[in-house]
């Protein structure tokens, strides 16, 4: 049985439908994640799964229960880090996992998590003296106080350093290892790329993609891109002649070659040699969660220079 | 029941660490009681008047009234106003504690401030003026009590309308300085004209303020049943209204 299974869920505010007719299941052990651009309904949909929004229609099913009807049921079961929440200002850390660890039938030890968060050292603190990334770390490890078997994560990264994201990575990796289900949100695509099992995409309320990063990437069906740093320019025609070659574009010494052969590479490089022209640096671009992205909600600001640094790139 | 003493425990230790909530409820009522008994002079002498009593055997009402018009108007519709828009209620609402625990554990800790505040102020004047106890001890505590929950609940209500903390401040504020001065907590009731004394006859903080000085100078229960009435009557409608409109965020 899957661990949730969301059938034509629909959230109305106003004039605008947040959330329209959207289904899909998570299985158990999966680490699920929800992409999609500002007011895509990733939020919408994700506090509808715990139980504090209420569908317009639709129907939700959590560990075979129901997020409202069984609410103090599954909150018992399930972990939350919601995109926005605060503390007292006064509240020290410490006493939040305290306090929180006193409302579950189950705990684990506060001190181990905060180490996991690496807040141990903060645990005297009161809130309101936490940085931005020191706060969101901490209301990820309180989603984990009551040891859940499922655990939703609202932008779990957001406001981190990139140390700090990392080993973010790293404990909800660890949570895979123990069995745990997770739903996450982000805005990140290497995020969704390292972490995820499955992606989803939403993007007004609707759910565009579902399905591994692999296999949305293969179904991109994206031509592949060299980019090329040439020592001095170079006429571009005999690039333009080669059959695997689709187009070139040239700025100065920078070449941007596009084909969708697998020979593009090779017959590039070949015909560079040939012609004598010194290469200082080249990269294979290979369509990332990023393109599948841009593509699919179809945002328009998709340009060549976007794609300078990202996890897919091969550099030479 | 163990998230009920957590929770209690939690609010208790803000509150000692809020200095203006502390002031207010702990601090200030005793000063003002020292103030006033310099300024009468004659610290608390019996006053034939006062079949007895003194100045400030009948202060010590008002500032108990006041104290409770503090904690229900000013501290709890800020707080409460302020932990719903900061969302701290929402990520309480995430795990299982139930509304009704939270409320209640929010109530029990404002009790239990309210009610240092009176028993410091007691002490104090015992202390610095003899004060006289209250000569029906048992009404005193009944009505302090009733007249705090009825205080509270105005409180709920005024955070559950309020949209924001700062307007649940705004209006605790408006409602709180005109009851301080018009219902004998703060001046005594004798000075005031006829036409706010008439007006003084509408506001709860009057009619509790009456039931606790005529109770501590032995007044009998029949004499004050419309005061009663008034202060149990706002206690419902106030906690009917709060209960219905109260909101996580
Ligand atoms: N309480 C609300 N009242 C009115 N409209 C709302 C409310 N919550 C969300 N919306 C609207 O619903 C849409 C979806 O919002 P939602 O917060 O789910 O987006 P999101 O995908 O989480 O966005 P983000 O990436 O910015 O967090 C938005 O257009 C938003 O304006
Ligand atoms: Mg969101």
């Amino acid at each position: 049985m899957p661990v949730i299974e969301v059938n034509n869920l629909r959230k109305v505010y106003g004039d605008i439908t947040a959330v329209k007719d959207i289904s899909f299941k998570v299985e158990s052990g999966e680490i699920f994640g929800i992409v999609g651009p500002n007011g895509a309904g990733k939020t919408t949909t994700i506090e509808m799964m715990e139980g504090i929004r209420t569908p317009d229609s639709g129907t939700i099913s959590i560990l075979g229960l129901h997020p409202l009807k069984d609410s103090k049921k599954l909150r018992q079961r399930v972990g939350m880090q919601l995109q926005q929440a605060a503390l007292p200002d006064r509240l020290k850390v410490w006493e939040a996992f305290d306090m929180f660890s006193q409302f579950y039938e189950r705990f684990v030890d506060a001190q181990e998590l905060l180490e996991s968060v690496q807040l141990s050292e903060k645990r005297n603190a009161y809130f309101s003296q936490l940085s931005g990334g020191q706060k969101q770390r901490l209301f990820v490890a309180l989603a984990l106080i009551n040891d859940p078997e499922l655990v939703f994560l609202d932008e779990l990264t957001t406001g981190l350093d990139p140390h700090a994201r990392r080993s973010m990575w790293d404990m909800i990796s660890g949570l895979r290892e123990r069995g745990k289900t997770v739903v996450l949100s982000t805005h990140y695509m290497e995020e969704a790329e390292f972490l995820c099992d499955r992606v989803a995409i939403f993007h007004k309320g609707e759910l565009l993609a579902l399905d591994s990063v692999n296999n949305l990437i293969n179904e991109l069906d994206e031509d592949k891109r060299v980019e090329i740093t040439l020592i001095e320019a170079i006429d571009t025609a005999k690039l333009n002649e080669l059959e695997t070659v689709s187009e070139v574009t040239r700025k100065g010494v920078e070449l941007i070659v596009r084909g969708s052969s697998n020979r593009l590479v090779v017959d590039v490089v070949e015909t560079l040699a040939n012609m004598g022209a010194e290469i200082r640096t080249l990269r294979i671009k290979e369509a990332n969660l990023e393109d599948v992205f841009l593509t699919k909600t179809g945002s328009s600001y998709r340009t060549v220079n976007n794609h300078s640094s990202n996890a897919g790139d091969t550099e030479s | 029941m163990k998230g009920f003493l957590k929770l209690t425990q939690i609010q208790l230790k803000l509150f000692l660490r809020e200095p203006a909530a502390f002031f207010f409820t702990l601090m200030f009522p005793t000063m003002l009681l020292l103030l006033f008994g310099a300024i009468f002079g004659n610290g608390n002498k019996p006053i034939p008047q006062l079949n007895g009593y003194g100045n400030v055997d009948l202060l010590t009402g008002g500032f108990i009234g006041m104290i409770i018009a503090t904690v229900g108007l000013m501290s709890i519709p800020v707080n409460a106003a302020a932990q719903r828009e900061h969302k701290i209620l929402r990520r309480l609402q995430c795990s299982p504690i139930r509304p009704i625990v939270y409320l209640a554990s929010d109530v029990f800790a404002n009790f239990i401030t309210t009610s240092a505040g009176m028993i410091l102020l007691i002490i104090l004047g015992k202390l610095i003026y003899n004060l006289r106890l209250p000569g029906d001890p048992f009404g005193v505590i009944v009505w302090f009590v009733l007249s705090a929950f009825s205080f509270f609940a105005l409180g709920y209500l005024l955070a559950a309308i309020a949209p924001t903390a700062r307007m649940a401040q705004v209006v605790g504020n408006i409602l709180f300085f005109p009851m301080l001065f018009l219902s004998g907590a703060a001046i005594p009731h004798q000075i005031l004209p006829e036409f706010l004394k008439k007006v003084s006859e509408f506001i709860p903080l009057t009619h509790v303020i009456r039931i606790i000085q005529g109770f501590w100078f032995e007044g009998k229960w029949s004499d004050y049943y419309i005061e009663m009435s008034v202060v149990i009557g706002t206690m419902f409608v106030c906690l009917l209204l709060a209960v219905r409109l109260f909101r996580w965020e």
